[in-house]
Formats: C-alpha cells, structure tokens, sequence
C-alpha cells in the first residue's frame, strides 16, 4: 500500500464532510426554531409563575414588561438566535443569573457523567456484540441474546433501586447519593458517579452490544469472509481486518445514538442520585417556565446530538473507499 | 508416481441429506482436472472440501490426500497452514469475494503475510510481478486501488495473482468466468492457464460450461446430484461420452437451430423509432429503431453495460424515453408507465431475469398467477382457477403446484412460473431479459423450447435479450447487436447467418468457446489499433476495434451500410469487411 492514495483520499473527502456539517447547522438553526415555538405554546410564563396565583393582572403585566415577554415573539427569536450564536442564551428568569453561568455549573457534571460511561460501555458493547456475533446459534450468543435483551427491556429506575438496594443499602460500598463537587477528590468523584454510571450503562450496552451483533454477523456471511478463511487468515484477523472496516459504519452510528442518549436521557438517573446535571436542569427549567435555561438546555442537547451523529458520519465515510472516493 | 492429488470414496452430508456421495478421484501433478455438472451437483462442495471447508456446518467424511497430507484428518491449525499456502481458491465472483474496504495489494499480499513466507516488501514486488505476468493493466500502480474501482475481468485475474502468490501446488477455480462477458473470459482463460502451467500447479476446474471446459481440462468428472456420472480423459468425455445423462448436457449446450421459422405476417406489430433514452444525466441508449411482426423473434445481443436491458425497460415504459416513438399496431405508446392504460399494460409484459427476485416470496404460484388474471381480465373464483390450471399446463407444471409456495420451487420451476405470469396478461408482446441466464443450460435449453412453442401457438412478439450470441442465433427471425447504447448491426436471421458482420458482432461470435480443445490457443484477442476515446458522433467500438482506419473512424461518424436483409454501421465497404471477419 502506498502512502500517496489514503492522503489524496482524505482530500477528496473534505467537501463531503463540509456539507455534512453545512447540513447539521442547518439542522440546529429550524431546531432552534421548533424549539423556540414550542417553548412559546408552553401554558403559563415566567412573570406568571414568579408573582403567583395572587398577583394583580397589571403586576404581572408591569414584570412581563420588564422582562421584555411583550414583544413580538419574531423579535424575540431573532434577540434571542442572536445571544446564543455570541454565547450568550439570556437570563436565567428564575435564577436571576446568566444562563451561561447557570449552565457552566451543570454541563460538566454532565459531560463527566457521560464520558464515564461512554468509557466503561463502548468497550464492553463492542466485545459483546463481536462476541456474540462469532459464535452465532451457539451457547453464548443465546446467554448474551437473553441478557442483553432483559437489559434492554428492565426500565434504568429499576437499575439504579436495585444497584443502590445492593451495593449502598446491603454492602455500603457506594455511596447512594452523588455527591459531585469541585473540591472532591478523584477517588470520591469515581465512587459517587459509580452507581449512576452502572444504571446508565445497562442500557447503552445492551442497546449499542446488539447493534454491533447485528453489523458484524451480517459482514461475517459475506463471500470475502469465507474468502479470507480459505486463504488461512487466522480468525481473529479475519475479525479484526476483514470485518471489522466493514462493519464499523453501521457500529458508530448505533454508538452515537446511544451516547446522545447519556445526556438528556439521564433524568431518571440523575433524578435518583440527586446528581447535578444539565437533564434535571432542564426539567426545572420546565416546572418553573424559565424559558431562556429551558431553551437553552434544548439546543445544548440537541447540538450534541448532531456533533455525534456527524462524527459518526465521518468515520462511516472514511472507513467506506466508495463514499471516499465520491 | 502416484497421484498428487487423490479423493478417496468421498461424502458430504448436511442435516439428513447427502449433498456428495461416494465421489473418488484422482489427479497427477500439474494436471487440471474439471468438475461438471448443473447447480446442486455438488461441485462446489466438492472442491471446497479438498481444503477441508464445507459451508452450512456440513461434514465431510472419506479420504482426502494431497501428498502426503490426509487433508480430512486436519485439525483447524492444520488446515489454517495448508490453505493459501499449499491450496488455493479461485472463487465464482471476485467482485464479492474481494473485501471492499482494503486495498487489492494488501489482499493480494495476504496470504504470503500470515504465512510468514515473505516479508511486505518482497510480497508486493512478488504480486506486481504476477500483476504483469496475468497482463493486467498498470501493475505498478493497479495494488493501491480498491475492489469497486475496477471491472470484473481485472478483479477475477487479480483474484488468481492472490491465490498463485504462494506458489500453491494446488489451485481451485470454482466457476471463475461465469460472471463475465464471452469477451473478457477468452482473455482471463488464456491469462489463468498460462499462470497456472508457469507455477506447475495441479488444478480443480468448477464449471457448467462444456466449451470452457474443453480449453482448461485434461480430465473431466461429471457430477449429478452428488454422484460422479462419468469420469475420464477430457478428449473422451467430450467427443464419446458413454453416460446418458453426459449425452444431454452436451446436448443442451449446443443449441439446435429451430424447426419452424416465423410466418412473418402483415404489419410491424411493435415499431421502435429513433429511440433516445439515459439515467440521469447518462445517456444508455442512441437512436434505437427495430419492427417486429406478430410471432416474430427479435434477439438483442451484447455486453454487459451495452443497454440491452434498458431497452426492454424503454419499451415497458419502466424508464421514458428522451425520445423517438415506441409504437404497438399503429398507437403510440406513451413515454412512461404513468401515461399508459391497463389496456397498454397488457399488452406488452415483461419477464425478468431473476425469478428469485421478481416473484413475491410470500404468494403461492395460484395468488401469483392470479394476479394479472383479476386486474387485467376481471377473473376471479372458479373462473380464475381454472385459468391457472390452464396456464401451469401451459408450461409444464402439475396443476397442483398452484398451492405451493413461490420459495419452494426449484430455478426452472420459478422462471416458468415467471413466464406464465406475464402469459397471464394475454400479451402481444413479451419482453424476455436474460430469462435463460440464470439457470442451468439443461434448464435453460427447456424454457427456451417452451418460449419458442408459445410464441408460435400465440402468435406472441417475443423480445429476447441475451449475452449468447450462439441462442440467440438459433433461437431468433432478427438480431440487434448493441455496443454502448447503439444499434451497430441489425439483420435478420438468414443474412445473419451468411456472415457479414460489424467487427463488434464478430469479435463477439469469436469469443464464444468451441468445444474442443486447442480452440483457446487459437483464438487471437486482436487489439484495438487507435488509442482513443469515444467522441459523440465517433463509432463507440472504435476504442476497442482492431481493424479501425486510422483518419476516419477516429474523425466523422460511421456510414449505414445496408445490403440484403442486414445493416450496420462501418467505415469499411462491405466486401473488406467480409473479407476481415471471414
């Protein structure tokens, strides 16, 4: 192989990774819009909900003013693309601080909380799922089929009780309440992000491991595999080198989908361990109509989203020589 | 000396059902020994047992001994170090069985790397030399690219580079021309069997094709259903076959010119003009025009990628026609399928070449057959049925097929049901896309027969598309030679068969094997004589014509030649070209 083909490959791809991007803020701009729209049709605003059921028509109309809930709603959209394109989403009506400030406090938790579990299930996801896919019909794709399937299928509160049940309540080995803050120490972080950490990576795993199963057992029928047999490719590098390019496009997507899920889908999580994340942010920010936070929230998770579905789309694209070469 | 390679009493059983039984052979060293036989005949099986693989968990019991070496009693170590190294496998589609993600050089190199008998560097400057020696183009360079990159007869040639790397004593082809052109397969023979002889390999020979065969083989073994049928020298099998079933297949791969010519009758039924048609922005068809009488044949030929199926689907009205009219007993037929009446539908059917595809799996054949009945004619309960009892008399099926399942039936079985579907419908006209090519020739040769009789009884204007020159010779009034999208000859069979040909239509009926041996040794691949490209208005076979004119064909657009039942478009007078191609 020489070096020259990959390089220009890389070249030629550029264009179609920019529209890609191009397509994703595209994407991010109508989201914005959607998510602007329904925050509007929410019953109930931010003055409302401050001054309470006994509040006179006009105070509540005297601190929407204030507030600038009166103007247009185009005009506020267009203020408000405006800040969160500079960085800055407004202020927190409840809070009374900048959403910014308010969302800094909670997005790393969140992102650690995330890459914690990303770091513990991919790895774990995959070796499952080639696993199971190798020894097809036999004894352990059917154990690892069942389980996988029940992970699936248990709901993460049930996790996350029973993991505080065994391993806070029976062992006392964890902490059942996720103490995060920044001047624990690493060991502390670790042991409090443990239990939530396991309750989210029950699903992804099952989830991610059966996606994997299903790309790396479709590629195993493949001709060329049984080519590579009959040229005396060791398994494992029929595995590893054969399959595996042709089967990492499908696994990424299913990766990325997953781990989208690790912020947004957290709630439950983060709900039963009191831990101090952006999804509880969010459903606060719902409960109390504070729309700037609430939008806010939305077009953070919905901007990872997009980054990770891209990603993946960009090493489907390079692992694939046709679309490389497009 | 004993034999290099000897099979003793051999037997393969998947589930309850023996899928070879008692199969023994023998081949001395650097002799190439064929396995014939139709689909289910166990010759694949066969050959991949000599590496100790059998597909769907199958197992393999009996004697299997190369050298020394009892291959059957091979644990997988064992067989991990004979594979690749000491046998190799030339597998049916090298566009499948080539990954398409790595690089050909990195596949090629493969097995002398996990063998550990070279290291990177040597493999590929070992590869490239075989790249050269199996006159593939740009062999320097032809390792970087990936398998998509490149045509099937590359991809096929760069396969056996991949499996002489290792100098194996023995190789396995198992089908490895079936899926190319008549074009192409005479160069990847003569490049297969000089590369073979100069690594003196032993070699297995897979095929169905008789005529390939006869070019390759010093012994042939002809299987049916798992049993060997008959076993000798390739000289005797071929030209004094003693076993009766032997007898058909021979039968079957030379086609019998037909008995009764069409009554070609009044008016073209079916007139195609200047018929203009692309996908997309990529124009497949260049101003096609052909008539076709009621009962008349009119057989398309050419390569792959020659627009011979477009056409069909240009009449259908499955892809519109950029222009030019297609016309069915004086009414213009409506560009696209969406223009078109149910009347219009019904009378022109297609049948399509992959019944597997084109039968919806979850009908049985009676819903299937009953289909076109209800919606063309209004048929329905008794009436109905009767009439699929009608049509499976028709083509030969027992009544009481009409139950079962699509998936249950055999190849033949599938595309005979296809055939009665498009009958259904009562057309005037039947478009037949590679119906033949799928199955197997004894098969084949029997659907052939039964569209012929139709034809006749009916009255039907068949279309018949096929690569096969010699069936469609046989088999049709008329003949269309497509090459790159456009009509290069037309003629109808009698002025066919006196022999004056475009030298596309020629190079084509040269490259059809013959049956004895010695035929490819003698058939020249001429080379084209002008490096061009293809300009507009230029002839499109001028890049790989060998007898073009320097200054003409490479400057205007070819004349149309028209002489006694025939036309085609050339440079050359007529009577040079009679005398080129004679």
């Amino acid at each position: 192989m020489s070096g020259s083909a990959p390089h220009s490959a890389m070249f030629g791809v550029l264009p179609l990774i920019g529209k890609r991007f191009a397509s994703a803020l595209i994407t991010l701009l109508l989201v914005s819009a959607v998510v602007f729209t329904i925050s509007g049709l929410l019953p109930g605003d931010a003055a409302q909900e401050t001054l309470g059921q006994s509040a006179t028509p006009e105070q509540v109309a005297a601190l929407r003013h204030e507030m600038g809930l009166d103007r247009p709603a185009l005009t506020r959209y267009f203020a408000w693309l405006g800040g969160i394109v500079q960085g800055d989403p407004g202020q927190s009506l409840v809070a009374n601080l900048p959403v910014r400030e308010v969302i800094a406090e909670r997005l790393p938790n969140s992102l650690m909380l995330a890459a914690f579990t990303a770091l513990v299930s991919v790895p774990l996801a995959l070796a499952i799922g080639i696993a199971s896919a190798i020894s097809r019909g036999g004894r352990l794709d059917r154990t690892l089929n069942v389980l996988t399937l029940t992970a699936v299928a248990v709901p993460e509160f049930l996790v996350a009780t029973l993991g505080v049940l065994i391993f806070s309540v029976k062992l006392l080995w964890l902490p059942s309440i996720a103490l995060v803050s920044e001047d624990a120490s690493l060991w502390d972080t670790v042991r409090s992000c443990a239990l939530p950490v396991l309750s989210l990576s029950v699903v992804v795993i099952a989830q991610m491991a059966r996606m994997t199963r299903a790309a790396v057992a479709d590629q195993l029928d493949r001709p060329y595999v049984e080519m590579a047999r009959l040229k005396g490719v060791p398994f494992r590098r029929v595995v590893l080198f054969h399959v595996m390019p042709n089967a990492v496009g499908p696994i990424v997507n299913a990766v990325a989908l997953s781990l989208s899920y690790l912020l947004g889908g957290a709630i439950i999580v983060e709900t039963i361990f009191n831990f101090p994340g952006l999804a509880s942010l969010m459903v606060n920010a719902v409960t109390s109509r504070d729309m700037p936070l609430l939008q806010a929230c939305a077009m953070i998770f919905c901007a990872i989203y997009l980054m990770l579905v891209l990603v993946a789309d960009v090493v489907a694209i390079l692992a694939n020589p046709r679309l490389r070469a497009q | 000396m004993s034999a290099h390679v000897s099979v003793r009493n051999l037997r393969i059983v998947a589930g309850s059902k023996a899928i070879v039984d008692g199969v023994s052979f023998e081949i001395a060293r650097g002799k190439v020994l064929a396995l014939i036989g139709e689909s289910g005949s166990g010759k694949t099986t066969i050959a991949l047992a000599l590496m100790g693989h059998s597909r769907f968990g199958a197992t393999i019991s009996g004697e299997v001994l190369l050298g020394e070496t009892r291959v059957d009693q091979l644990d997988e170590a064992g067989l991990q170090a004979l594979r690749g190294r000491r046998v190799a496998y030339v597998a049916q589609s090298a566009a499948s069985a080539f990954n398409p993600s790595r690089t050909i050089m990195s596949q090629v190199t493969e097995p002398l790397l996990v063998h550990r008998l070279a290291s990177k560097a040597d493999a590929e400057v070992r590869a490239v030399d075989l790249f050269r020696a199996l006159a593939l183009p740009f062999p320097e360079s032809i390792g970087a690219r990936y398998p998509h990159q490149l045509s099937g007869g590359q991809l096929q040639r760069l396969m056996a580079a991949m499996a002489l790397i290792t100098r194996p004593e023995l190789v396995i082809l198992d089908e490895p021309t079936t899926a190319l052109d008549v074009t192409t397969q005479v160069e990847v023979l003569k490049a297969f069997k000089a590369a073979i002889a100069s690594v003196g390999a032993t070699a297995i020979y897979v095929s169905h094709d008789l005529a390939v065969v006869a070019q390759m083989a010093d012994q042939i073994l002809v299987l049916n259903q798992g049993r060997t049928k008959e076993q000798g020298a390739a000289e005797q099998i071929l030209h004094a076959p003693t076993d009766d079933y032997t007898r058909t297949l021979m039968a079957a791969a030379s086609p019998t010119e037909r008995s009764a010519p069409a009554v070609v009758a009044g008016d073209a039924l079916l007139k195609v003009e200047g018929v203009h048609a692309a996908y997309g922005r990529l124009p497949v068809l260049h101003d096609i025009s052909l008539q076709l009488a009621r009962g008349a044949t009119l057989g398309v030929i050419g390569e792959s990628g020659s627009g011979k199926s477009t056409l069909a689907r240009v009449i259908a009205g499955l892809l519109p026609r950029s222009a030019g009219s297609v016309r069915l007993g004086g009414e213009e037929l409506p560009k696209g399928i969406d223009g078109r009446s149910r009347e219009q539908f019904r009378r022109v059917q297609l049948v399509f070449q992959n019944a597997d595809t084109a039968l919806n799996p979850v009908h049985t054949v009676g819903q299937t057959l009953a289909r076109p009945l209800a919606f063309y004619h209004g048929l329905k309960g008794a009436e109905a049925k009767a009439e699929v009892a009608r049509l499976l008399d028709m083509i030969r099926l027992p009544a009481d097929l009409a139950t079962r399942n699509v998936r249950q039936l055999s190849g033949g079985q599938k595309q005979r049901v296809n055939l009665a579907r498009a009958l259904a419908a009562r057309p005037d006209v039947l478009l037949c896309d590679e119906v033949t090519s799928a199955l197997d020739t004894v098969v084949g040769a029997a659907i052939l027969e039964l569209i012929d009789e139709l034809r006749r009884e009916l009255g039907i204007a068949t279309v018949f598309i096929s690569h096969d020159i010699s069936t469609v010779r046989a088999f049709c009034d008329q003949v269309l030679v497509l090459y790159g999208g456009t009509a290069v000859e037309q003629a109808d069979a009698a002025a066919f068969a006196r022999g004056v040909h475009h030298p596309y239509t020629d190079l084509l009926m040269h490259s059809v094997p013959e049956m004895r041996a010695g035929w490819l040794e003698q058939a020249v691949t001429r080379k084209a004589v002008l490096p061009s490209e293809v300009g507009d208005d230029l002839c499109r076979f001028l890049p790989r014509c060998p007898v073009a004119i320097d200054g003409r064909c490479n400057a205007e657009a070819a004349p149309l030649r028209a002489g006694d039942g025939f036309a085609l478009l050339c440079h050359h007078e007529l009577q040079t070209l009679r005398e080129l191609t004679a």
